[in-house]
């Protein structure tokens, strides 16, 4: 891609030994990657690279300028460094610091081949865009162009409301239906003309791809069935609805009364988000799994002995646990190396599920020595929330000392509330699912009959932040056009939000 | 590289807009003194961010690692090195805005539509400047210049023949050495005084002199922003006068009478002995709360203003805290004396701190 060529730098003939060295043991250990190019460079370029998400080319946006601000300072205060960076493409494409010294450089890659093995076989990576590289590089072409047209201005105002929206996608969509074109494509083959689509609407009848077929598609009783239905929902006054949709950002695709260029620049940052999100799923489990084989092929292969302290300096500092957050690094590790113990002692099953007998169990041996196969089936299926659903033990728990914290409205601060294993489990697990957001979906894009948008919070346990929520709303008027309605619940009586002409209610 | 610089003044741009809407809150709480480095301010200000449905980070709680019993407070988390989502951790994340005082002085000049000063046409004051611009092959090791001195090495190994790229070992000898060094540059400069006097009488209270402290660090960033080298000189004054510096000049609390004449002669005595008016661009301020011991002293003051103070200075800038105790008389002798518009004499009065804005635009408005 020409957009990159400038920056492409070379590794020192040093560095390409250590390089080949390094990938000579992760394809020894079973790592299966794409080709790693590896670039060179310096912190600056590092922190505008890790502002565009990995990518050289994005589209112009302040925020990307924010993050950079943001990084830059952490940099020159000292309060942190990007070591490595590497996106999830095929070639993949990773970054080395200039500065860092011989052994980080090694510790880098070795982490790298294995993000990009996880990046190829993990299931939910499976449907991303390998070739994310020029999709990016178009969307900023286009997004530019569109500037150039409508005004700078106009068109980053509009990202911004985009963005608002940007985690309202179904992660789990590209894995149970294939996407619906967009409506400015042409749509799946079928001889139905124009009137009979009209004639169909509001008679329950379902699409029929060629004539023939009708009356197999719908025969008598099933139509029977669907005017019976309709007729029930008349006279209950009800309205026959639709499932609620996850993917709210595809509804206003289709749906919202957007320009042409608005409909583009929507598109383009939803398969952005779609893009990342399996990154977001797999935080715990990428991370742990790039530490899991930097410290294995470091300690066991890689390390010479001048350089053992520096190694264990940097490897103790990406380990480093913070009061108040889990250290994905730390518990993803961790957790690998635990279920590859358990696996490789047979420490798994009904039987050593049902043993109570502490003694027995602490010295379970089965010797069955299926713990690196075990966490190579780990890294292919799941995703942080089956990662700790179903390998987070109570005896882990203790081991990592992990606890649940609150705020306590009393004093004012946040404390330790509990160390209890289930409580804990169930937090995680919460943080984890759906990125620890609310759930949101689109319930109705008529309604009250006045073509206004409702979606519904399916509320569990939490409130929303009115605040957030407020200007959440107000950004998806601005693309539905027309008021705007969450249904959701608030000290658990049923409420309303609705942003309607410059209020919110 | 790429566009990063061109989306990053894309965001200082926003930054300085939400400073500039909330200027007057900036201005009256007068925060932004107290985060003054040498040539820069930080400005606190709410975390911008893309508004998303979610939970409220006191509701939520979460997960975390370490000791401690239940019940235990634990910090603030850190963000975590090379991430940049602010993802389960606690706490409000605050911007801090890195602003030049150049930069805060533009943001108040197009705030209050200040016009830029015309400095009074000498430039004679000569300022010197070191640039650190050439090379040389000679020079102390302080000023060794590594890459320079590697590239020279370089080159005399490949030409010699000497360089192995699979073994890239560089060693210079003395005659690759190169060493940074410096030009001097003459600049004629308008350079400016400003002369802060203060009344420090028993009715200037707490609240007035954190108004004058206040409103000068404002006039303080303008004029900075205006002149090159700029001066300050502080004089404080009850019945006598008398020349401190910065620190006491906020901090003293006299009591007893007020002779403002006392002021006025100091000042003039020191625009005599070190600023030759030909030299300098001089703007003295004078802060009271209006109450002057005599009618005689009144009219002393007002003489040493017309005859001598006026005649050298650019402007001569009156503010009048009000405070409960003064009278405010001094404020209606100079405008009988001068005039309301009069060219070089300019009255503001300040009746809190909400009018600090309006007052440092009465100041700073004529451009002189």
């Amino acid at each position: 891609m020409a957009g990159t060529d400038f920056l492409r730098t070379d590794l020192t003939a040093e560095l390409a030994a250590i390089r080949d060295e390094v990938q000579g043991y992760a394809r020894g250990y079973g790592l299966d990657f794409f080709e790693v190019i590896f670039e060179m460079i310096d912190y600056d370029g590092i922190n505008s690279l890790a502002a565009y998400g990995g990518f050289p080319v994005r589209y112009p946006h302040w925020r990307f300028g924010m993050d950079y601000d943001q990084l830059s300072k952490g940099y020159s205060w000292g309060l942190q460094k990007i070591y490595e960076m590497v996106i999830n493409t095929d070639p993949s494409y990773a970054y080395l610091m200039k500065c860092n010294s011989n052994v980080d450089q090694k510790l880098v890659m070795a982490h790298v081949y294995a993000h990009v093995d996880f990046f190829k076989n993990n299931q939910w990576f499976s449907k991303t865009n390998r070739k994310m590289l020029d999709a990016m590089a178009n969307h900023a072409v286009r997004i530019r162009n569109y500037m150039d047209r409508y005004g700078q201005d106009r068109v980053e105002t509009f990202i911004d409301r985009c963005l608002a929206i940007e985690t309202l996608i179904d992660p789990f969509m590209p894995f149970t239906v294939v996407p619906k074109p967009p409506r400015h494509e042409a749509g799946a083959p079928s001889d139905e003309t124009d009137d009979e689509a009209k004639k169909r609407e509001g008679t329950g009848k379902l699409k029929v791809g060629r004539a023939y077929m009708d009356s197999f598609i719908n025969p008598p009783e099933f139509m029977a069935e669907q005017k019976r239905r309709a007729d029930e929902n008349r006279k209950k006054g009800k309205r026959a609805l639709p499932d609620p949709q996850k993917d709210v950002m595809l509804y206003l695709l289709e749906h919202a009364p957007l320009e042409e260029w608005e409909n583009d620049v929507l598109a383009m940052i939803r398969d952005e988000a779609y893009y990342f999100a399996p990154q977001a799923q797999t935080k715990i489990m990428n991370e742990g799994w790039a530490s899991y084989w930097h410290s294995k092929i470091m300690t066991q292969k890689a390390l010479k002995d001048s350089e053992v302290v520096d190694f264990a300096d940097h490897h103790s500092g990406t380990m480093a646990v913070q009061p108040g957050r889990v250290n994905p690094y730390k518990v993803g590790l961790e957790l690998y190396r635990d279920i590859e113990d358990r696996w490789d002692r047979g420490r798994f099953g009904k039987e050593y599920d049902e043993c109570d007998d502490i003694v027995a169990k602490a010295k379970w041996d089965r010797k069955s020595g299926l713990g690196r196969q075990k966490i190579f089936e780990v890294r292919r299926v799941c995703n942080d929330v089956t990662f700790i659903d179903e390998y987070l033990t109570e005896e882990f728990v203790e081991r990592q000392k992990m606890y649940t914290y609150a705020f306590n409205r009393r004093t004012n601060q946040y404390e330790i509330t509990d160390r209890d294993f289930k409580k804990i489990k169930e937090k995680l697990l919460f943080s984890l699912t759906n990125r620890g957001l609310p759930f949101i979906f689109v319930r109705e894009g008529n309604y009250q009959n006045k073509g206004e948008l409702l979606l519904w919070h399916k509320h569990q346990g939490l409130d929303l932040d009115v605040k957030w929520a407020r200007e959440t709303m107000k950004a998806l008027a601005d693309i539905w056009r027309r008021p705007v309605s969450v249904e959701t619940e608030v000290d658990g009586q049923k409420k309303l939000y609705t942003w309607a002409d410059g209020e919110f209610k | 590289m790429y566009n990063i610089k061109r989306d990053h003044s894309r965001f200082r741009g926003i930054v300085k807009g939400r400073i500039k809407q909330d200027l007057k809150k900036y201005i009256t709480h007068g925060e932004m003194i107290a985060r003054k480095g040498k040539n820069m301010v930080t400005v606190p200000m709410p975390q911008i961010e893309i508004p998303r449905f979610r939970y409220g980070d006191k509701e939520q709680g979460g997960v975390g690692q370490g000791d401690g019993e239940p019940g235990d407070p634990i910090g603030q988390g850190e963000e975590q090195p090379g991430e940049g989502e602010a993802g389960n951790s606690p706490g409000e994340h605050d911007l801090e805005v890195d602003l030049t005082l150049q930069e805060l002085a533009e943001i108040l000049g197009e705030e209050l539509e200040l016009p830029r000063i015309e400095p009074r046409g000498h430039k004679t004051v000569k300022a010197k400047t070191e640039k650190y611009t050439s090379i040389a092959k000679e020079g102390p090791n302080s000023l060794r210049h590594f890459k320079r001195t590697y590239k020279e090495s370089l080159k005399r190994q490949i030409a010699s023949g000497v360089y192995s790229p699979d073994h890239p070992l560089i060693v210079p000898i003395r005659r690759d050495m190169r060493y940074r060094s410096w030009k001097t540059d003459i600049k004629h400069e308008n350079n400016a005084v400003i002369i802060y006097m203060m009344d420090v009488s028993g009715s200037m209270g707490d609240e007035q002199k954190e108004i004058v402290r206040t409103e000068s660090f404002w006039i303080d960033t303008w004029l900075r922003s205006q002149y090159k080298g700029i001066e300050t000189r502080y004089i404080i004054h009850d019945a006598t006068a008398r020349e401190v510096d910065e620190d006491t000049f906020y901090q003293t609390r006299e009591s007893g009478g007020t002779l403002i004449s006392s002021a006025y002669k100091l000042c003039e005595k020191i625009i005599q002995t070190d600023y030759p008016p030909t030299d300098w661009n001089i703007y003295p301020f004078h802060f009271s709360d209006g109450d002057n011991w005599s009618g005689e002293d009144t009219r002393l003051s007002m003489d040493v203003l017309k005859d001598s103070l006026l005649k050298m200075c650019n402007v001569f800038c009156y503010g009048q805290v009000e405070s409960r105790y003064g009278s405010g008389q001094f404020y209606k002798d100079l405008k009988e004396q001068f005039g309301e518009g009069h060219e070089m004499v300019i009255l503001s009065r300040i009746e809190n701190k909400e009018g600090i804005l309006q007052s440092i635009k009465d100041f700073l408005g004529k451009g002189k």
